[in-house]
């Protein structure tokens, strides 16, 4: 993404409280974190512990049984209405873990399709937005082939493009690393780096992958048992017990050589 | 199970079957909301239009060649005993319009068409493509549910129609080709006792109040689908089902309010 396409607003996220239990099973209990302005924060923890559903919540698709999700200090994202919702996720960008793209539409029209609704740009327009967007994650020649006929890590960078066209100020990436070879890995990883350094959007990315973690964090969210420890990436590895033992589990010969 | 048990479990059934009844209510306004107000999606209308009401007419066509001989043949063995075979033409087409052609043909598009939608659309509950469509502040009931809806309003009088053509000829062809009955009576009768106010009128209202409860019922399925592969398959099992008892439910109510 060039300069010219740097529109970003980033937003800062402050979750406080959050509670949120699903049947019997209690996944927040009384979780409190923050997601600086602007930069790469990471969540990370083991399976279960609740990165998905955060990531959920600030995307208003859940709501926290109790807690509150501020936006730049204002704004309660856990009690707004429809119309502040459907506001506030024009700001956002969100990659899933699957990609998401509708099945039934072309690579190309699945990532016009937000400026086609929210736009008035006329479809050559659109058509050169798109076509920038897919030079900046590294696609070509995918216009007319279906999401199914696409690699995984095509897919996610096709959902990635999506999550960018409309140049959100803050991007939500749900397991971007996952299922995915590690040259796809160290791709994807660039691209999310060069995307925060040009557009300067906050980004927020659950992952497992404890080497794209150090490599790309500048903070660091890890949920343990319903709670959050949170901070500088490097002090954490460093200084606090728990998150070094977390990813000395995760058996990354990355973490181990920067622990020691 | 003790008395109190069952009479319990047979409360909490019933409250749930009234709250389950309460949020189809619900979601069918939504979706009417949804379909009524621009945009209007006319491509993605003319795609579903294909997919429920194009690709049904094989099926459609063969099974009312087929009822339309049965018919043509136990009409013409049960009037020969009464000396009245010449009003063949009469029994098939007011049996074919009034009852079967539309309910014949919801029960068979409600198990390939409302099935089929169902499940898309719980597939892309499954694969997040609704929550992607969401993220992007684009409502899924508007984008998805209202032309798939719509399509099957549009598709079903139309085939109702094309079924009872097809059965009368098929009639014919049994009643006049195969076993030797006069064909101006066959067409003479039919002609004679069909009324386009009472007869055609009542069976293209049926077709439109079974093309409204299959459409909403598939698509209340698929929206409310368990995210998951049995969630699927129980979306698309559940709408056959329900479509087929509330058609044949229906049935009587419309024809006894219409007044045959």
């Amino acid at each position: 993404m060039d300069a010219a396409h740097v529109v970003a607003k980033p937003i800062e996220i402050e979750a406080q409280g959050l509670c949120y239990t699903r049947g019997t099973r209690v996944i927040m209990d009384g979780l409190s974190c923050v997601f600086p302005r602007g930069r790469i924060s990471v969540l990370a923890g083991p399976s279960g512990s609740g990165k998905t559903t955060l990531l959920r919540m600030i995307a208003c698709l859940i709501r926290p049984d109790r807690g509150v999700l501020r936006i730049d200090g204002e704004a309660d994202l856990a009690r707004l209405g429809s119309g502040a919702v459907r506001a506030f996720r024009r700001r956002v960008g969100m990659l899933f873990q699957g990609g998401a793209l509708l099945d039934s539409m072309s690579v190309f029209d699945n990532v016009a399709l937000p400026l086609r609704e929210h736009s008035e740009l006329g479809e050559a327009q659109i058509r050169d937005e798109v076509h920038h967007v897919f030079e900046a994650v590294g696609l070509e020649a995918v216009d007319d082939l279906l999401p199914g006929q696409l690699s995984g890590g095509m897919v996610k960078r096709a959902g990635l493009a999506r999550a960018l066209i409309e140049k959100p100020d803050l991007l939500l990436c749900d397991e971007p690393f996952s299922g995915l070879d590690p040259p796809t890995v160290r791709r994807i990883e660039e691209l999310l780096q060069q995307v925060n350094q040009s557009v300067g959007a906050t980004m927020l990315i659950t992952s497992h992958h404890a080497e794209s973690t150090r490599r790309i964090a500048d903070h660091l969210v890890l949920l343990l048992d319903g709670a959050a420890v949170s901070g500088k990436t490097e002090a954490l590895l460093q200084g606090d017990p728990r998150v070094a033992e977390f990813f000395a589990d995760s058996a990354s010969p990355l973490i181990e050589k920067g622990a020691s | 199970m003790r008395p109190a048990a069952a009479l319990r479990a047979l409360g909490a059934r019933s409250i749930e079957l009234l709250r389950d009844l309460g949020r189809f209510a619900l979601f069918s306004l939504r979706l009417a909301g949804a379909g009524a107000q621009p945009p209007w999606r006319g491509r993605r209308l003319i795609r579903e239009i294909y997919d429920s009401g194009v690709l049904s007419l094989v099926i459609v066509c063969i099974s009312g060649i087929a009822v339309g001989a049965v018919l043509g043949l136990q009409g013409h063995n049960t009037l020969v005993r009464f000396g009245a075979e010449e009003n063949l033409g009469s029994v098939v087409g007011l049996a074919l319009i009034r009852e079967l052609g539309p309910v014949l043909t919801s029960l068979l598009v409600a198990g390939r068409a409302g099935s089929a939608m169902a499940a898309e659309i719980a597939s892309m509950v499954v694969t997040e493509q609704l929550d992607g469509l969401r993220m992007m502040s684009v409502d899924p009931l508007d984008f998805v549910g209202a032309p798939k809806a719509l399509a099957m309003v549009i598709s079903m009088p139309l085939l109702a129609t094309l079924f009872t053509l097809f059965g009368i000829f098929g009639g014919y062809l049994v009643g006049v080709v195969v076993l030797g009955g006069d064909g101006g009576s066959y067409l003479s009768t039919l002609q004679d006792s069909v009324l386009f106010s009472e007869d055609v009128a009542g069976g293209l209202l049926k077709g439109g109040v079974f093309g409204v409860l299959v459409a909403l019922i598939a698509t209340y399925r698929g929206f409310t689908a368990q995210p998951s592969s049995a969630g699927v398959s129980a979306a698309a099992t559940s709408t056959v089902v329900i479509a087929s008892v509330a058609t044949l439910v229906s049935d009587y109510f419309i024809t006894a309010l219409w007044g045959y």
